[in-house]
């Protein structure tokens, strides 16, 4: 039993940190809700070269076949600088889609940057999002693979997440969709812990700084209780997502992931609330920072699966368990 | 990364197990807090120890089986999925005897603690005053230095335990001069020397679970002084993070409740009560899974510290939920007598004790988000 991460793992964790911090994530995000999506192609290419993309996909496909626990630690670290783009459809998903099928060679092209790809498994994940932008898309239909057509575009309350509307297409292989399922809430999970990890760090910053009756609001009790609250609900949520991890491909897999994608729903938006109750109008207004990861919250937390979902998948898995010990 | 258990506590496990299923009481034992309860709860204590189980974590010398940390885990996983009952000895196993093991000398911990694993003595716990809750820095009890001892006077309250315990444990003000958190003593006593009044206060089941404490010039001798005259604050927060944090709430009683809550919840058709029972599973699981980080951390030679605050608030807001859920799914029989409605009417006092969830929502603002005082 060692349940944290390997020293490996942390400076894996903490490069990742660091380069992304030095990045302007925030600009690369207005500009890709723009439709200006080339800095943020830029940023793919520099994740890709950090290894990022090539961690979820076999080492036969010039991937690193990493564990599912590098994978949540990275996407952790996505969601902290609210990177834009199919990150989780790409490095989490699609290899599980594609490996050992008829289009594992697109793989190669994701471990490397050159391939951005997007997926959608309606019904629980309706859109594929990116597709404009990515050079492969795919559509998950009665456990078969097949490559998506765009047909049209809806938009999301987070305009850097734009969600196309895609048809099933030629059918290319039978695939296990609860795998592939549980990649993607698994990975969307970390991002939205990372958010709300963000969300808390910018909201003690501003209690720190900004200052009513002739005080900084974070020695306010009512600001810090709030605050303390968010601390931990994202402290519980974290064990949780580790425990996901480590249970993907063993019988508890769907009933662990679901578990966390509720928890770090819960704590993000948790986080978000009080974030922005914390940064009051100006965390309100567009042109500020905050709102990228305040509406990206919103977003994920019914991507990969809502509350109602992932409850009801608990829900069975414990069913089960009780009635047969 | 793996939460796998190695065969040395696997087989621990399944010993543990075996015991227990072969030795805890068919019958719940009577009430706790009542002299018919206390004596029963003592007897079983003693049926632990001679199987050496009452102080698994402990050294082999003081009646332990120095076994790690992880196996310590795993006991109480054990112990509270066997139902067994209520330990007696809670505050002296879990509050005294890690300050021992920390501050006390050798003579001390040969003096005190064999009789506590086989609860010959049974300990309470003496922080609160009425005038010392949360701000226990406004101790106002009396220690006066005499020849080859201690004099207290004054009073204590809420002492969990004292209306029926042996002996206490507690600060006192042994410099009347100093300031707050400086000039307190830790001191050993006994509830039944000259001049200690112990009075009960019946908590809200009616039963007398914690007391209040009168002191007229009670003698202590010098050997019962925890640690350095004057250093009792230190010595006291040392094992405040125990209390708080890992070892007064172990998952394992959490774990136990919750596969009771599933099977009440089963036949459910509420949907909203089976939502909130899935959500009580998936916090308890949450408990679980962060103790084994804790575990991990602590292995690797770090310290319980401010993060044990979180997880007071954790695990009491969970303990609370758990037991409204189940009250809920009882439906209109639920004001009635049953071991929910004792556990609910237990769970009510956790946001409370070990200090407010308001304290620890403090300590984690200040000390772990950084803000200003």
């Amino acid at each position: 039993m060692r349940f944290q991460p390997t020293t490996e793992q942390r400076e894996f964790t903490s490069v990742l940190r660091d380069f992304l911090a030095g990045q302007d994530v925030p600009s690369i995000a207005r500009a890709w809700a723009a439709g200006d999506v080339a800095p943020g192609r830029a940023l793919w290419r520099k994740l890709a070269a950090q290894g990022v993309l090539a961690l979820g996909i076999p080492e036969e496909h010039g991937g690193l076949g990493a564990t599912e626990v590098d994978l949540v630690l990275a996407f952790e670290q996505l969601g902290k600088a609210a990177v834009p783009g199919p990150y989780a459809e790409s490095a989490a998903v699609l290899p599980r889609l594609l490996e050992g099928g008829p289009a594992a060679s697109h793989l190669d092209a994701i471990a490397l940057g050159e391939t951005m790809g997007t997926v959608a498994l309606p019904p629980a994940v309706p859109y594929a999002v990116d597709a404009a932008e990515a050079d492969a898309v795919y559509v998950v239909e009665a456990g078969q693979l097949t490559s998506g057509v765009v047909t049209d575009e809806r938009t999301s309350v987070d305009g850097t997440r734009r969600l196309g509307v895609v048809q099933a297409g030629a059918p290319l292989a039978a695939v296990d969709a609860t795998s592939a399922f549980d990649h993607g809430a698994l990975t969307t999970a970390a991002y939205l812990l990372g958010l709300g990890g963000a969300l808390l760090d910018q909201a003690v910053g501003y209690a720190k700084i900004r200052r009513q009756f002739g005080s900084a609001i974070g020695s306010f009790q009512a600001v810090k209780h709030a605050l303390a609250d968010v601390a931990v609900a994202l402290e519980f949520a974290r064990p949780l997502l580790f425990g996901a991890a480590l249970a993907i491909g063993g019988p508890h897999a769907s009933r662990d992931v679901s578990a966390a994608k509720l928890a770090c729903s819960a704590a993000a938006n948790r986080a978000a609330r009080t974030a922005l109750q914390v940064h009051g109008a100006i965390g309100y207004t567009a042109e500020y920072d905050l709102s990228i990861w305040l509406v990206k919250v919103r977003a994920l937390s019914s991507a990969w699966g809502t509350a109602r979902l992932h409850r009801d998948r608990v829900r069975a898995a414990l069913t089960d368990e009780v009635n047969h010990g | 990364m793996d939460l796998d258990l190695d065969a040395a506590t696997l087989a621990f496990r399944d010993e543990v197990r075996a015991w227990l299923g072969d030795n805890v009481p068919a019958a719940p034992l009577p009430p706790l807090d009542t002299a018919e309860g206390f004596a029963a709860h003592r007897e079983w204590e003693h049926r632990l120890a001679e199987a050496r189980y009452s102080v698994v974590s402990w050294p082999r010398e003081f009646g332990g089986r120095d076994v790690s940390l992880v196996d310590w885990v795993i006991f109480e996983e054990e112990y509270y999925a066997a139902g067994a009952p209520q330990r007696v000895g809670q505050n002296g196993l879990f509050l005294l005897a890690p300050t021992l093991f920390a501050h006390g000398t050798a003579k001390q911990r040969r003096r005190v603690l064999p009789p506590m694993a086989r609860a010959e003595e049974v300990w309470a716990q003496a922080w609160s005053e009425p005038e010392a809750g949360s701000d226990l820095a406004g101790i106002r009890a009396q220690a006066e230095k005499v020849d080859g001892g201690w004099l207290l006077s004054g009073q204590k309250t809420w002492s969990t335990r004292a209306t029926y315990a042996d002996r206490g444990f507690g600060l006192f003000r042994s410099d009347p001069a100093a300031d707050r958190h400086r000039g307190l003593t830790y001191f050993l006593f006994d509830l039944h020397a000259d001049g200690v009044t112990v009075r009960g206060i019946p908590q809200l089941d009616g039963r007398p679970g914690f007391a209040e404490i009168f002191f007229d010039s009670v003698f202590v001798p010098d050997e019962d002084v925890i640690g350095e005259p004057g250093n009792g604050w230190k010595v006291a927060m040392s094992t405040a993070a125990n209390e708080r944090g890992l070892s007064l709430r172990a998952p394992g009683r959490f774990l136990a409740s919750t596969a009771r809550l599933l099977a009440l919840a089963r036949d459910s058709s509420d949907p909203a009560l089976a939502d909130r029972a899935v959500d009580i599973w998936v916090a308890a699981r949450a408990y679980q899974l962060h103790t084994w980080q804790t575990v991990t951390r602590l292995l690797d030679g770090g310290e319980l510290g401010a993060e044990s605050s979180l997880g007071k608030i954790y695990w009491s807001e969970l303990d609370l939920a758990l037991h409204e859920t189940a009250l809920d799914l009882l439906g209109e029989s639920a004001e009635l007598e049953s071991d929910w409605m004792a556990g609910y009417l237990f769970a009510l006092a956790g946001p409370i004790y070990a200090g407010t969830n308001e304290i620890q929502r403090n300590v984690i603002a200040e000390r772990m988000l950084g803000l200003p005082r």
